[in-house]
């Protein structure tokens, strides 16, 4: 370290420019790409929070029915359109635990509504693990235990309770079951079609192209919604709600997919012409090896980005559907069912929380778009 | 020159689609089974009354629902004699609505100038919101007035539709006395139009136009705010910066230009997805459109009701997305006429 005599400091190791990007480099160089894009994910902060709340939102499907404390059809005809119920801690200056009111729900002759009052003399403890009404954990497994419950004589609606006196708590953790689900099966329809399409357009060209433009071009073209209506109004009304479902959510992947694959073709256009793809062709690769195993891995990344951008438009097309009674239908219990209850200004003028079910649609929502753009923008590692 | 000839060879493709479309609606409306007819005489007939099934079966005959579907298509889109001669889309006949009993064209007659009503005034709010919003949040990049824009923008895109119209009806009634419902005052209601009728339309328009304006608007802002911002990078704006220009002259003079392709040519991608929120808000908010009408001729498979309405929405796509592409045209000199690059 050597003064010079305006006083800066001056490092007498001859510099080398390259020393430093050279060392730091090569490890980089080296990494694997998916360690390079997990990197440059982590840092956008946004996107790694919204992909770890949907990975728990998910991975809470199986577990619907432990987590809600009724069956998402049972009634309490004793507690119409209850108000959302608060859990307390302290009763009358004492720490008890979580505890409820019992509430008594009283018809109010005038204004012809239901009117609720806790008895404020009596702290009834939650229960944790306790036993409740039987169902199947992922489906398999019966059990009746729930995480938490009231005692017999108290009702717990964290929400509030609809029309029919059902949790909503309890059904909104049951709707997610299909509501989250829809996106995903419809995605996959999509996907299938999209890059099944896509790389016939890109990869043969001509009038396989030419056609299948014109197809894309076509359903581009056309709005959505009414075709969805369309096409499930011809859905039968006497098919189980779980079939019901499936044809949905197919439905909302078969208008989808032209979008993607526009995009799988554009790169089919610019990657044909790379070198490798016309050793692989010239050693024999037959046209299905090549897109394959030589193609897809190229862009799969940014394909799996674009559909997590497109799952949003399917969890709100459901809701769209169901919303307005030509999707899921009754028993079956989704977001959009539920929001069937709050179609009308007079529930959302006096019972409010029955348009609740709104908060998880836009919140998931939400998450997968700051989700898709992260991992769009952390997908290309090595550029700055 | 070119550039009509440019318009002549779009309207062409547009027609061609169109009759593509006109295929694929018919094969929609015919997908549930049975017909609306055939349902019917069913019903008539386990509830004993003969004598509507002699009506319904008449009527059968009349709308040559008995034949084989593709000459029911051809029939319907007047290729075809059917049996009262040439009558379908092409000569202006749009069938018979078996629900309401009367012509398409009696039924849906208002609602469809009232429909392309709502969808313009949606399309001008976009323009109006996201040009303004957009390039304030290029400019001032990475402030509050970036994230504020941008976190709305998100929101306007996850809420559903149709509970934004339910709330923006519920709390635009309180605080700013907006009517409730419908497209205009029920007294005005098949009046001829005067000064009054408009008044009330254009205040029962504000919320409907918000709601389905709002996704659009900001989508559109969003990608007008990523195109400022490459064109802002560029040394010439450096250089305009450099030379002494002032920033809102420089920024409308040279980036806007630039960056306002893609805004013209989006209308293309925006307009389907307006139509689709514009008929879900009329079901919701009882605009009389023909959303509401579309609906209720799905649910009772009144084929040739919802046929027309299908067909008449994608028409109203197809010439948006026309006028976007020789308005294009005519603002860049640099997109060739053969159509654009893909």
């Amino acid at each position: 370290m050597t003064r010079l005599a305006d006083g800066r400091f001056v490092d007498d190791e001859p510099f080398d420019p390259r020393a430093s990007i050279l060392e730091l480099e090569r490890k980089d160089l080296d990494a694997p790409n998916w360690l390079l894009v997990w990197r440059k994910f982590k840092t956008h902060k946004l996107g790694l929070i919204s992909g770890i709340f949907l990975l728990v939102a998910y991975l809470m499907i199986p577990f619907a029915g432990f987590i809600a404390p009724y069956g998402p059809n049972q009634r309490f005809s004793e507690h119409l359109y209850s108000p959302p119920q608060s859990i307390k801690l302290f009763h009358e200056g004492e720490f008890v635990g979580p505890f409820v009111y019992p509430m008594t729900s009283e018809a109010n002759l005038e204004t012809f509504q239901w009117e609720f009052s806790p008895d404020t003399s009596r702290p009834l403890k939650l229960e944790f693990f306790c036993e409740g009404k039987t169902y199947n954990l992922a489906g398999i497994i019966e059990s009746n235990r729930h995480l938490f419950c009231a005692t017999e004589e108290a009702t717990i609606f964290i929400l509030g309770s609809d029309r029919l006196g059902r949790d909503i708590f309890s059904r909104v953790s049951y709707g997610a079951q299909l509501s989250l689900t829809v996106g995903l099966i419809g995605i996959s329809v999509s996907f299938v079609l999209g890059i099944f399409f896509g790389s016939l357009a890109g990869y043969f060209g001509g009038k396989t192209d030419w056609l299948i433009n014109r197809v894309i071009e076509v359903l581009r073209s056309l709005p959505e919604l009414p075709l969805w209506l369309a096409l499930s109004a011809a859905v039968p009304s006497n098919w189980s709600p779980v079939a019901v479902f499936f044809v949905i959510s197919i439905i909302l992947g078969i208008l989808d997919w032209p979008g993607l694959a526009r995009s799988v073709r554009a790169k089919f256009l610019s990657l044909r012409e790379e070198e490798y793809v016309r050793a692989a062709e010239m050693m024999g690769a037959s046209s299905g090896r090549v897109i394959r195993k030589h193609l897809l891995p190229n862009f799969m990344s940014h394909l799996i980005a674009s559909a997590t951008l497109s799952i949003p438009a399917m969890i709100l097309g459901e809701t769209a559907l169901s919303f307005l009674g030509l999707g899921l239908r009754a028993p079956a219990v989704s977001w959009g069912v539920m929001l069937n209850d709050a179609q009308n200004l007079a529930s959302i003028e006096i019972y409010p929380w029955t348009a609740i079910p709104m908060l998880p649609i836009v919140i998931v929502v939400l998450a997968f778009n700051f989700l898709g753009d992260g991992l769009r923008d952390s997908l290309d590692p090595y550029q700055q | 020159m070119e550039i009509l000839r440019y318009a002549i060879y779009r309207f062409g493709t547009m027609l061609l689609t169109l009759l593509v479309v006109s295929v694929l609606v018919f094969a929609i409306i015919n997908l549930p089974p049975g017909d609306y007819l055939s349902n019917q005489i069913a019903e008539l007939q386990a509830t004993g009354q003969s004598a509507g099934v002699a009506k319904a079966e008449f009527l059968r005959q009349e709308y040559a629902l008995d034949k084989p579907l593709w000459q029911q298509y051809m029939i319907w889109m007047g290729f075809m004699p059917g049996p009262h001669g040439f009558s379908g889309m092409i000569q202006g006949n749009f069938g018979w609505s078996f629900e309401f009993d009367s012509p398409v064209a009696d039924i849906v007659g208002d609602s469809l100038w009232l429909t392309v009503l709502v969808n313009l005034s949606a399309v001008i709010f976009v323009y109006a919101v996201a040009l303004p919003l957009g390039v304030l949040a290029a400019a001032r990049a990475r402030t509050w007035i970036d994230y504020t824009s941008a976190f709305i923008g998100y929101l306007g895109l996850a809420t559903p539709n149709f509970l934004l119209a339910l709330i923006l009806f519920y709390y635009g009634h309180r605080w700013f006395d907006l009517p409730i419902g419908g497209l205009m005052a029920p007294e005005y209601e098949g009046v001829p139009m005067n000064w009054d009728k408009v008044k009330s339309i254009l205040v029962h328009l504000i919320v409907p136009t918000f709601v389905i304006g709002t996704a659009g608007a900001s989508a559109m802002m969003q990608r007008l705010r990523a195109n400022m911002l490459d064109e802002l990078g560029k040394p010439y704006v450096e250089t305009a910066i450099a030379k002494g220009m002032k920033p809102s002259r420089m920024l409308a003079k040279y980036p806007l230009r630039v960056a306002f392709n893609p805004f013209v040519a989006d209308i293309g991608n925006l307009l389907p997805a307006m139509i689709s929120g514009s008929v879900l808000v009329s079901v919701v908010l009882g605009l009389q459109t023909i959303g509401p009408t579309l609906l209720t001729a799905l649910k009772t498979q009144d084929m040739f009701l919802s046929g027309f309405v299908l067909m008449f929405v994608a028409l109203l796509t197809l010439i948006g997305t026309m006028v976007s592409d020789v308005l294009l045209v005519l603002l860049d000199p640099r997109i060739r006429y053969e159509g654009r690059g893909t």
